[in-house]
């Protein structure tokens, strides 16, 4: 059966409320108005105000009630309408959530789920078009994942759940539409990265809303030849250094796609990993194809010069095999 | 000064004032301590503030939570964390109650459901927010006492805090330490509506002024409030109106205020004022008070004797606590 990638998100969360009462779910328009990209659409009739629970426009507010309510046995699921909004909560995910197991001696573990979504795509310009999943990645102390299948949206919820301690899950916007086949929901491991497509030749490692494009990049480098593989790595914090290399040291290539900016990135993370665990494996220098260093602007065609795009990973990864 | 008759039996009575001493002496025993490099990072003393949390924190039920800020020394102990276990930890001793991870402003205590210790200025108001939604939630007769100065409320997180608990009915005792002064700043040049029970009465809080320096003030009200919040009314807002005798840290200068008001103050100190009403009433000779003070110091040295024969958490150890170890642990609740 094939299903949406909110579909998927929606029967997980569904799945989540009918069997723990500690769950609910609260932010901004999740209720009434049905959830922004209308995964919750129905929710409050179906579980009611308490556990659908609308927020006011207090993202600092309603992020540290989640945690709050963590503490104190429930098991929230916090929705931030963008992760550009979550920089508003920042304080309270960062000083509180991520550091209070650690400066309490290990006494008070906060099993909490934020989910928001991140990324570019729809023309909405810099304020709502970013991609700060490396942001969260950086900190010690919270679990950072990002679900780029319909079967990830799906299964990584639960997982999430089941974690003592705080996960943050970034739903691509561009992905809310994407169709798979999804026969019946597996359970997944949020610990690992996954090799989306089999390759010998060149390892191209994303996350996210970058995966489909990397997969589309990889088909055609098949047809010129080139046997890719794609990585998707679904867990950017803590990363899965041992999936990566395995990739890394079968194909001695490496090309790491991310919607972040350059410096400072994701993308940047992993290519250090790879060259001071694999440096000696690897046939020529690893690359990078990042979202380029300017706020994100409206008009459509510089939207689309500004992001990973499949030509440009195409590109890079001709580049690496030595072909131009 | 306040001679009204002290409307309690004399254990209770009299358990106050030793309350207040124990925070006094081992504040001033952690200041000493400082001096000599013992205690390190930042060091906030509670001195001259004793009274806000004995009297409030004693109208509180063991189930009840309680969140404080980085100045919590006071609060820790009063909700009955121990001496030794408090001293340690501000030692970094892994017999501390943190483990010797969070130091003077991060104590913690899941036995009495001491939430900390929050160095972020309004940061713990969105805890005790959520503490008080999951009481709610299960419908447990809870409150959540949430303690903040008064440049808290400078903070978005204490005005989306305010909202969120009213909008919400949620069981939260918000109880406002006003020394007048966020670390140099005074009350008057940082906010434009110095009544702060006029910004909690803005989100339909109901509130109360209590002289913060006065320990039987402050029970007072603080019963009232927790009252009101137990009964399902919904949060309160207290007041107290206090004074610190101490510097904000160990490191001010103290540019910011005059000598005139500090002695002022202390003129209102609220060890010597209750000691005197407790006197004047026929509950306290000199000579218990003197028993009681001896007690409080002898706690103090066997708390510092417990801290010094502590121990370092060995180097290997220093990433633990960063994740959960075992899948399925969860906070208690």
């Amino acid at each position: 059966m094939k299903i949406s990638y909110r579909e998927a998100l929606r029967a997980a969360l569904r799945e989540a409320l009918q069997r723990d009462p500690r769950v609910f779910l609260m932010g901004e328009d999740v209720g009434r108005y049905g959830g922004t990209y209308a995964v919750s659409k129905g929710f409050l009739d179906e579980f009611g105000p308490d556990r659908i629970r609308d927020a006011p426009l207090s993202e600092l507010g309603f992020v540290g009630a989640g945690i709050g309510a963590a503490l104190g046995g429930m098991r929230p699921v916090v929705e931030v309408m963008t992760v550009n909004f979550s920089l508003l909560a920042l304080d309270q995910i960062v000083n509180t959530a991520a550091a209070l197991r650690h400066m309490s001696g290990g006494q008070f573990s906060v099993p909490l789920v934020i989910r928001m979504a991140s990324g570019a795509g729809r023309q909405l310009a810099a304020q709502h078009s970013h991609s700060l999943e490396c942001w969260y990645a950086h900190i010690p102390g919270i679990k950072v994942l990002a679900p780029a299948t319909v079967e990830d949206a799906r299964g990584m919820l639960a997982p999430a759940l089941a974690d003592p301690d705080p996960v943050i899950i970034f739903e691509h916007a561009q992905l809310y539409n994407l169709e798979e086949q999804l026969d019946r929901a597996r359970p997944v491991d949020i610990a690992s990265a996954r090799v989306r497509r089999a390759g010998t030749d060149v390892s191209l490692i994303t996350y996210g809303g970058c995966l489909p494009k990397t997969l589309q990049a990889a088909e055609l480098l098949a047809g010129m030849g080139i046997d890719a593989e794609v990585v998707d790595l679904r867990v950017l914090r803590p990363l899965d250094g041992e999936g990566i290399m395995a990739s890394v040291r079968k194909t001695r290539r490496a090309v790491v796609v991310d919607e972040g900016w350059r410096s400072g990135s994701l993308a940047a993370e992993v290519l250090a990993r790879i060259v001071e665990q694999a440096f000696f494996d690897l046939d020529a220098p690893p690359a990078r194809v990042c979202s380029e260093e300017v706020p994100m602007p409206y008009a459509r065609h510089l939207e689309e010069a500004a992001l990973p795009q499949v030509a440009k990973i195409v590109a890079a990864a001709r580049a690496v095999m030595g072909k131009r | 000064m306040n001679s009204n008759a002290v409307p309690y039996e004399k254990p209770f009575a009299v358990g106050l004032l030793k309350d207040m001493l124990r925070i006094r002496r081992m504040e001033e025993k952690s200041a000493e301590l400082y001096g000599i490099g013992k205690i390190r990072g930042f060091l906030h003393l509670y001195i001259g503030e004793e009274a806000v949390a004995v009297g409030a924190l004693r109208a509180l039920s063991p189930e009840d939570a309680v969140v404080a800020t980085y100045r919590e020394h006071g609060h820790a102990l009063v909700r009955g964390v121990s001496m030794n276990a408090i001293m340690a930890e501000m030692f970094g001793k892994q017999e501390g109650c943190s483990r010797g991870r969070g130091g003077s402003m991060h104590l913690f205590d899941a036995a009495t459901r001491f939430y900390g210790g929050n160095a972020i200025v309004g940061a713990g108001l969105p805890l005790a927010v959520g503490l008080a939604l999951a009481d709610q939630l299960r419908q447990r007769q809870r409150v959540t006492a949430c303690f903040f100065g008064d440049g808290a409320v400078a903070e978005g997180a204490f005005h989306e805090s305010m909202n969120l608990a009213a909008l919400w009915r949620l069981p939260v005792l918000f109880c406002c330490e006003n020394n007048l002064y966020a670390m140099g700043t005074a009350l008057s040049r940082s906010e434009s509506q110095t009544d702060l029970c006029a910004k909690a009465a803005a989100f339909k809080v109901p509130t109360l002024k209590a002289d913060g320096m006065d320990v039987v003030a402050v029970h007072g009200a603080a019963r009232i409030g927790a009252a009101h919040v137990r009964a399902g009314g919904g949060p309160f807002f207290i007041e107290f109106q206090t004074y610190r005798f101490r510097a904000h840290s160990m490191f001010d200068p103290e540019l910011y205020r005059d000598k005139a008001e500090l002695e002022e103050w202390k003129q209102r100190g609220p060890l010597h004022t209750y000691s005197a009403r407790l006197k004047a009433q026929g509950m306290l000779t000199e000579a218990e008070f003197l028993a009681c003070d001896a007690e409080a110091q002898a706690e103090v040295e066997a708390s510092v004797a417990f801290a010094e024969a502590g121990t370092w958490e060995p180097v290997e150890d220093l990433t633990r606590d960063v994740l959960t170890p075992t899948p399925g642990r969860v906070a208690p609740s």
